[in-house]
């Protein structure tokens, strides 16, 4: 029992540590990418090729002066970027980096959990993540911050149904719940080939619920100055900003599980190819980002329930008259 | 079995506990100088124009509520999806039935306009 709980409380350390690596490197590709793309540098300074920039940021959080506004109500104010980043870090412990391996003389599995329903737990713990926005928007005190907040959740509830139906169907093909097993189970056939359409679903569904451009409406920054975070400074700022880019990382890690055949690849298994797709995945919300222009709401409201939804509930039915006559 | 959510409780006081010690952290070590012009409601530099408060707008509601509908159709969807193979014709011909009664609500709530954003 000693030996367990010593292992697992270092594995969720070890786990955490790198998510936060991931996401602080996240916010340098970001930066990077949409530079080299405005045919600018971007961050260059602090270090190579600014590659100390988000540790420099992250010191930066800390020393800045926080505010709290007088309209704010405070304890939710407080409570709001908190709730938000524990909802995002607590996903990571679904997400499979790799199978077994053997190390000091023992097997340790790469992932800090196989729970028969951790499709469900993303889902759910994802949602979660919606209470630190709407929190901290209605909390401000300040309109456009409430407008932020409910705007966002009401999008991030509607997109959420296409992405289960998109996830129910990858369910049907690969037979479980489980994670590890949903990637075991693709180890001739990744299931990108199976599910296509899943893919394609889940991808546009899953940028909005990472509220990523083109779906970022809770700080649409043109219309709504900086949206639920506006009146936030300092370190509790930068708490969103965090749990905003660890949402992408479960997201990368998400589609690279769920469609790209997980720590599957060619040659050698490992959780090398686990990061080299969700590195790829993330790249790919940059890329797009510096692509498409921001909807309108209207027109984000309706393509979730007009299109998405019939489409996802159809290849449901597909998927299933698949399964039968194959 | 219950084991196995041990990790997810972890991971949860440590992202909890992350965000506390930020939070206490950077009041602690940033600077406090405070004015009444800073802590007054940010809305571009222009004066604060009307409440903050304003009633929100019905449709939000009705999003939630559809919402709520939809996705407990998703909660029936899983352990029959989990379980789809084994249970062959029977299974498909049940959740036909069971998505038919659905899209008919969808076409109804469509057809009231529910989907509409004005």
């Amino acid at each position: 029992m000693l030996e367990y709980m010593t292992i697992l409380i270092i594995k969720t350390l070890v786990a955490f540590a790198v998510s936060l690596l991931i996401v602080a490197y996240s916010t340098w590709i970001e930066r990077k990418v949409l530079g080299h793309v405005q045919l600018r540098h971007g961050p260059r300074r602090v270090g190579f090729h600014g590659l100390l920039q988000p540790i420099a940021d992250g010191v930066k959080g800390f020393f800045k002066e926080e505010l709290i506004p007088d309209n704010a109500d405070k304890p939710l104010f407080l409570l709001a970027p908190i709730i938000s980043i524990a909802a995002a870090v607590t996903l990571i412990v679904v997400v499979p980096f790799g199978g077994k391996v053997h190390l000091f003389g023992r097997e340790i599995s790469l992932y800090l959990t196989d729970l028969d329903v951790s499709v469900l737990l993303v889902l759910g713990i994802s949602t979660l993540g919606a209470y630190g926005g709407i929190l901290g928007g209605w909390s401000s005190g300040n309109k456009y911050g409430v407008i932020g907040g409910l705007r966002g959740t009401a999008m991030m509830i509607s997109y959420e149904l296409s992405m289960a139906l998109a996830v129910i169907a990858v369910i049907m093909v690969s037979g479980s719940m489980s994670l590890v097993d949903i990637v075991n189970s693709q180890a001739g056939m990744w299931n990108i080939v199976k599910q296509p359409f899943a893919f394609i679903l889940f991808l546009i569904c899953g940028l909005a619920e990472i509220n990523r451009t083109p779906f970022d409406m809770p700080e649409a920054e043109a219309e709504l100055a900086c949206g639920f975070n506006v009146e936030y400074s300092a370190m509790k700022f930068a708490l969103f900003f965090m749990a905003e880019y660890c949402h992408m990382f479960v997201f990368a890690a998400l589609v690279t599980t769920l469609f790209l055949g997980g720590w599957h690849g060619p040659i050698v298994d490992g959780p090398h190819w686990f990061f080299l797709k969700s590195f790829l995945i993330i790249f790919f919300c940059v890329w797009e980002r510096s692509t498409f222009p921001r909807l309108r709401y209207d027109q984000i409201m309706a393509f979730g329930w007009k299109i998405m939804l019939p489409f996802g509930l159809l290849n449901i039915l597909l998927t299933g008259l698949w399964l039968l006559v194959f | 079995m219950l084991r196995d959510y041990v990790p997810v409780m972890l991971m949860m006081l440590v992202g909890a506990g992350f965000g506390v010690v930020a939070v206490v952290l950077s009041s602690a070590l940033g600077p406090k100088r405070r004015s009444r012009v800073k802590k007054e409601t940010y809305e571009c530099g222009m004066t604060t124009q009307g409440a903050t408060y304003a009633p929100t707008p019905i449709k939000y509601y009705v999003v939630a509520l559809l919402f709520l509908v939809f996705d407990l159709e998703c909660v029936f969807m899983y352990p029959w999806a989990v379980h789809y193979k084994s249970l062959g014709v029977f299974g498909f011909v049940e959740m036909v039935i069971f998505m038919v009664v659905l899209f008919v609500c969808y076409v109804y709530v469509w057809k009231k306009g529910a989907l509409e954003w004005e």
